[in-house]
């Protein structure tokens, strides 16, 4: 479990890495990316319990499922820095015969993938499928997943909501990037979300809000929470309030960064404003 | 050359196998788990869930989070088999398939009754006929489309050996059951009646009417080989090209869209190996619509006097 202060020595480094894989190759999702930057680092680093040595079945260890698999780069740099592969291999990202594809994908076996995901809302039902996996294995470690807020639009989600609801899959842990933000504009202009809490209430769902979703303490303190209410025969999930583009002043309070790569003077003025603190790739 | 006789005892449903199949490897496999999007007794799935209640996994109507959970239940080692009609196991869920389970490589078992235009009276907002063209697309899938009971039961057997993502295709009407002495292997043709003038390729329930008319063709004169193909990819294209080579001639057989169907991966081997002529016993880029199976298949063209006429035609063609 790494100290507060790896934690934050990591948080400016993962958003170096994902400024300048996206502009490298002009491609790519910083927006929703910087705005996880803390939960990523903060459940591979201080939450989940796992191997060094990645194993598709993930048999007792927590495992962990992106849903929203266009923020891969806050995945890739994450599960780098964690040693689930070499950080220089972050260069290859969306380039030819690359294991780190536009999207994150179990294709060319990149290890901490287990499933490929990009097209939406079919995150939750693979996390659903390993958690009741688990529980067959009698396996009493968690399954998380993580889901922007506009993807919630895509009705399979609701779908596996309602079974995780009344299965009552009580080893899953989901948490929805709230930032509000999505590729056409806010979520309440392109189609409201509603009430969150209410509805996954209604569905059987724990809900924990982290009203503070780029804080490293309050993600663990929200976590520790989440953690606290699995096996209890409810499926819990976390409303984090992220800002998209968190970390670099330009690209905050706005869906604009949502796909773009920044140029080279953007590039510059985000890397000024994150310090190198483990060395770059 | 004489015909060797098949026989049965009993005329049985395709998905029967299934259920049978399913249940046996129920009791020899403990990763075997079944889901199923609220057709249980529709997919003969009543004796696993009795028998393994804590392996059975009812989804609902929610065929998409069905295909979602069974590829995440692959990880922790479990060989998922999922169960609904045909059309809700294809074109409903296809983008799930194709990415959590297809693209992502995981093992399940995607079972599906109802396939075709015999399920009959529910009419063509049921009746896939395009669903072995949707699944052979997909890189890494294996297609199998059986021809009776034996069949069935055998594939559900063999796709539970096989590891990576398998469709596997039956159906509702009541078939005569006779492959029982004939060995199964996913990959492997299976030559049924030797012949020289004409290839028969069947699959599914046009196998028995691909017998039937080489009784008929015999009748005239014309000595028909009839060649079971169950699996539709990877195909045996060895069997195929061995087969046509000698007849010259080749008649495809399938209860599916001549669009995307198991002739279509036919004419592929034949134009780039051996170009022959070739007749298409398949629907004719067409919906279906209400009737009982017989009528259907009499009306669209998919049973043994549609399978002599296509003989007929192309032994024609070769001179």
């Amino acid at each position: 479990m790494a100290s507060l202060e790896t934690l934050q020595q990591l948080v400016p480094q993962v958003r170096r890495d994902i400024l300048r894989m996206v502009h490298q190759v002009n491609s790519g999702h910083p927006g929703g990316s910087l705005g996880c930057t803390e939960f990523f680092v903060t459940l591979y680093n201080h939450i989940m319990e796992y191997s060094s040595h990645f194993d598709m079945d993930g048999k007792n260890e927590d495992v962990f499922f992106l849903s929203n698999g266009h923020i891969s780069p806050v995945f890739y740099s994450t599960l780098a820095r964690s040693g689930f592969f070499p950080i220089e291999e972050l260069t290859t990202f969306r380039k030819l015969d690359s294991r780190l594809q536009g999207h994150p994908t179990t294709h060319e076996g990149l290890p901490g993938v287990r499933i490929a995901s990009g097209s939406l809302g079919q995150g939750m039902s693979v996390a659903i499928g390993a958690a009741e996996t688990k529980k067959l294995n009698e396996d009493t470690n968690l399954v998380y997943s993580l889901h922007g807020d506009g993807e919630l639009q895509e009705g399979q989600n609701w779908e596996a909501i309602m079974y995780a609801g009344a299965k009552g899959i009580d080893n899953l842990i989901s948490t929805i990037d709230y930032n509000k933000q999505q590729i056409d504009g806010s979520t309440d202009d392109v189609l409201p979300l509603g009430d969150l809490r209410s509805k996954l209430e209604a569905f059987g769902w724990v809900v924990i809000d982290i009203e503070k979703g780029n804080d490293i303490k309050s993600i663990i303190t929200g976590l520790d929470a989440a953690k606290a209410a699995s096996g209890k025969q409810k499926p819990v999930a976390i409303l984090l309030h992220t800002v998209m583009g968190n970390g670099v002043d330009f690209m905050m309070y706005t869906h604009a960064w949502h796909g773009k790569a920044p140029n080279d003077e953007q590039l510059t003025s985000g890397l000024a404003q994150n310090e190198e603190t483990l060395g770059d790739y | 050359m004489g015909l060797k006789e098949y026989t049965f005892t009993e005329k049985i449903d395709t998905r029967s196998g299934f259920g049978v199949g399913l249940a046996e490897l129920g009791d020899k496999n403990p990763d075997v788990v079944a889901l199923c999007a609220d057709l249980t007794g529709s997919l003969k799935m009543n004796a696993f869930k009795d028998a393994h209640p804590k392996r059975f996994f009812q989804i609902g109507i929610a065929e998409a989070n069905m295909m979602g959970i069974a590829a995440g239940m692959t990880i922790g080692g479990k060989i998922p088999f999922t169960g609904t009609f045909a059309n809700f196991s294809t074109g409903r869920v296809y983008d799930q398939i194709r990415q959590s389970i297809a693209y992502s490589h995981k093992n399940v078992k995607i079972c599906a009754s109802h396939a075709g235009i015999t399920l009959g009276e529910d009419g063509a907002t049921h009746q896939i006929l395009e669903d072995i063209g949707l699944m052979k697309m997909l890189p890494g899938m294996t297609v199998i489309n059986t021809c009776d009971f034996e069949q069935t039961r055998k594939a559900t057997h063999a796709i539970a050996a096989l590891h990576g993502p398998v469709y596997l295709r039956f159906g509702r009407p009541k078939m005569p059951n006779f492959t029982a002495n004939l060995p199964f292997e996913i990959g492997k043709g299976i030559v049924l009646q030797e012949g020289t003038d004409v290839t028969l390729v069947a699959t599914g329930h046009l196998v028995w009417e691909a017998l039937e008319a080489a009784k008929i063709l015999h009748q005239q004169g014309i000595s028909a080989e009839v060649i079971n193909i169950h699996t539709i990819k990877p195909l045996d294209d060895a069997l195929i090209l061995q087969s046509v080579k000698k007849t010259g001639a080749v008649v495809s057989c399938e209860e599916h869209n001549f669009l995307g169907g198991l002739g279509e991966s036919i004419a592929r081997v034949l134009a780039t190996r051996l170009p022959k002529p070739q007749e298409f016993v398949a629907t004719q880029d067409t919906f279906g619509e209400s009737g009982t199976p017989a009528q259907l298949m009499q009306k669209y063209g998919l049973n043994a006097a549609a399978i002599v006429q296509k003989a007929q035609a192309v032994i024609y063609r070769k001179t």
